[in-house]
């Protein structure tokens, strides 16, 4: 069986006296949606900031595709096609959706132009307009600043800025936690097309309905360590509280076990 | 009230989603205004002194009276995009103008090398200030009033003790040359600064620099996550606007034929003004260059037109205030309309 596309194993982190990481394991497929799940202070931001690259581990492993990593970037994660959708959305308000989309990696005008940095908008704002229609997001504008658009366009311009660069795997923090019925049901949808596209799909939520509506399994945090792994269509909502809270017996919950 | 602010969204939107050229985005909402507020004010001027105010004199004159300004201002205008501010730019423009003057004295003064020689103390001195602004607001993160206000009293106290308060001639080569002369009957002055000027106008609105200055202005956070390297952008800016600075001080020299150290204490004031009368918000994100270059002509226009027509100057300063203040309150209204 090949090794899973990323796959944290036995990571620890503290910060001053509080121990958020305490061995924990994690892993992700590619073309699979995994929600994340534990507590407040169960340690999920802590173990995504780690494989995204935004912190390093005091102890453990990142592995990608079998081959160990260490991420001493942002930058580097995303090098090698790991992105994070944040909670806050990371988007700059005043900017229009392709000036968000390409921050940081603009597209400047061949020749003379490009060697001053003259910036290539035309074919900027295509791009971001296929990739946009590539995962069924439709934008009302594309020269209008980001701030003039809705919760749930905003979200989706974060999703598929995202899922344009990321092409293993993208971290999503609570993506729904700010949306309406509606738009969370498009967000799910957006999810569901960045996973059949291949790539893999890591879902940090608190909420239950999310976590069973969009995801293919569950992995559970609790203090700082995985605690149980679900195939979601076989899970309920209280199995999955309980597996949380510490409700259930951690070691009978494992259905897999698969852990490394 | 919210019909009214709905009025001020930029109608660079267009609805269809349709690419919209260079020159619409460069004409946000307020820029368009202000344009006709001073498109009005000259027309009022040419009307009620039809021989004096649009003849070639002066409008040469007034260009001229702006040129200092406009170099300050621009720079400013980048600052401020980051939503930053400089308050130092006249303390730097004295500094640069002190140190140039001291560098031409020694180098025999009247010799062409000699002044260009100024030229690049000048700028030299600016940029170096302005490196210094940007390493304390982007690497030491000090609020960058704070930094900005304490160049500003240690580049005028150091201008004072460099001169012992009092003013250094400028090599009279320099004053009446570049001072004075003219190319295509415009002063040279005023070409130097209007191509500087355009040339930052463009760096602002179409490259990668002016692009993540937007960035960083709108929201510092993102653009980092971005990868945009926020506090190496920062000092680049901060640069900027003081070489731009030093400059405006060499500049200076030429026309006034003196460091004027005590002449520049309010340009930090006035190149805020018209930055910010020019639509650029003092929250980051938001502004052109064009509005500035605008901004700086209507209190330029109004004094001269005041002065043409015998109104007391003053008249000039109760008026740019009040405009400040709309000005500012248009872009609150504005950002509270789209959020």
């Amino acid at each position: 069986m090949s090794p899973p596309l990323l796959e944290a194993a036995g990571i620890h982190r503290s910060f001053g006296q509080v121990q958020a990481l305490r061995g924990a394991d994690f892993a992700v497929d590619a073309g699979e949606v995994v929600a994340l799940i534990g507590d407040n202070g169960a340690g999920k931001s802590s173990l995504i900031k780690i494989m995204a690259g935004a912190d390093a581990p005091d102890a453990g492993e990142i592995r990608l595709a079998g081959e160990v990593v260490e991420f001493g970037s942002v930058d580097q994660a995303r090098a090698r096609g790991i992105e994070t959708v944040y909670q806050d959305l990371a988007l700059c308000a005043e900017l229009p959706p392709a000036a968000n989309f390409f921050l940081g990696r603009e597209l400047l005008r061949p020749g003379l132009l490009g060697r001053v940095g003259w910036l290539d908008n035309r074919t900027m704002r295509a791009r971001t307009r296929s990739a946009c229609e590539r995962l069924g997001v439709r934008l009302k504008s594309e020269v209008a600043a980001v701030s003039t658009l809705s919760g749930g366009q905003r979200q989706a311009v974060a999703v598929a800025r995202a899922a344009t660069w990321a092409s293993r795997v993208i971290f999503m923090d609570e993506p729904t936690a700010s949306l309406g019925v509606l738009q969370t049901v498009r967000v799910h949808d957006l999810i569901r097309s960045v996973r059949d596209a291949g790539v893999a799909v890591v879902l940090v939520s608190h909420n239950m309905q999310d976590v069973k509506a969009v995801s293919d399994r569950v992995e559970v945090l609790r203090l700082g360590r995985r605690v149980a792994r679900f195939t979601t269509a076989s899970a309920s909502i209280e199995e999955l509280v309980g597996a949380m809270t510490g409700a259930l017996d951690p070691g009978a919950a494992p259905t897999d076990g698969a852990a490394p | 009230m919210s019909g009214a602010a709905t009025g001020l969204v930029p109608p660079a939107i267009d609805e269809e989603g349709r690419p919209v050229g260079l020159l619409v985005r460069l004409l946000s909402a307020q820029v368009t205004w202000i344009g006709l507020v001073l498109a009005g004010l000259v027309a009022v001027f040419s009307v009620l002194s039809p021989n004096a105010f649009p003849s070639t004199f002066n409008v040469n004159n007034l260009a001229a009276d702006a040129a200092i300004l406009l170099l300050l201002a621009a720079g400013q205008t980048y600052v401020i995009v980051t939503a930053g501010v400089d308050l130092s730019v006249g303390g730097v423009l004295v500094f640069s103008a002190v140190a140039a003057t001291k560098a031409m004295q020694a180098a025999g003064g009247e010799s062409m090398p000699a002044l260009l020689l100024g030229l690049l103390v000048a700028v030299g001195v600016g940029a170096g200030w302005g490196a210094l602004n940007g390493v304390l607001v982007g690497l030491g993160r000090i609020p960058a009033l704070i930094v900005t206000l304490g160049t500003l009293g240690i580049t005028l106290g150091g201008a004072l003790l460099l001169t012992g308060g009092v003013d250094l001639r400028a090599p009279s080569r320099l004053n009446l040359g570049l001072g004075l002369d003219r190319f295509l009957g415009v002063q040279y002055i005023v070409w130097i600064s209007g191509a500087i000027t355009a040339v930052l106008a463009l760096a602002l609105a179409v490259t990668r620099f002016g692009r993540h200055t937007y960035a960083i202005g709108s929201n510092p956070e993102a653009a980092a996550r971005a990868g945009i390297h926020v506090e190496r952008h920062l000092i680049r800016v901060y640069l900027l606007a003081g070489l731009l600075a030093g400059l405006a001080g060499y500049l200076a020299l030429a026309k006034y034929g003196t460091t004027g150290i005590s002449a520049h204490s309010t340009d930090n004031l006035q190149s805020i003004a018209a930055v910010v009368i020019g639509g650029t918000s003092l929250f980051g994100g938001i502004g052109s260059i064009l509005g500035t270059v605008i901004g700086v002509f209507i209190p330029a226009v109004l004094q001269n037109g005041f002065q043409i027509l015998g109104v007391r100057p003053f008249w000039q300063q109760v008026i740019v205030g009040a405009v400040l203040i709309a000005a500012v309150y248009l872009d609150q209204s504005r950002r509270r309309a789209r959020t």
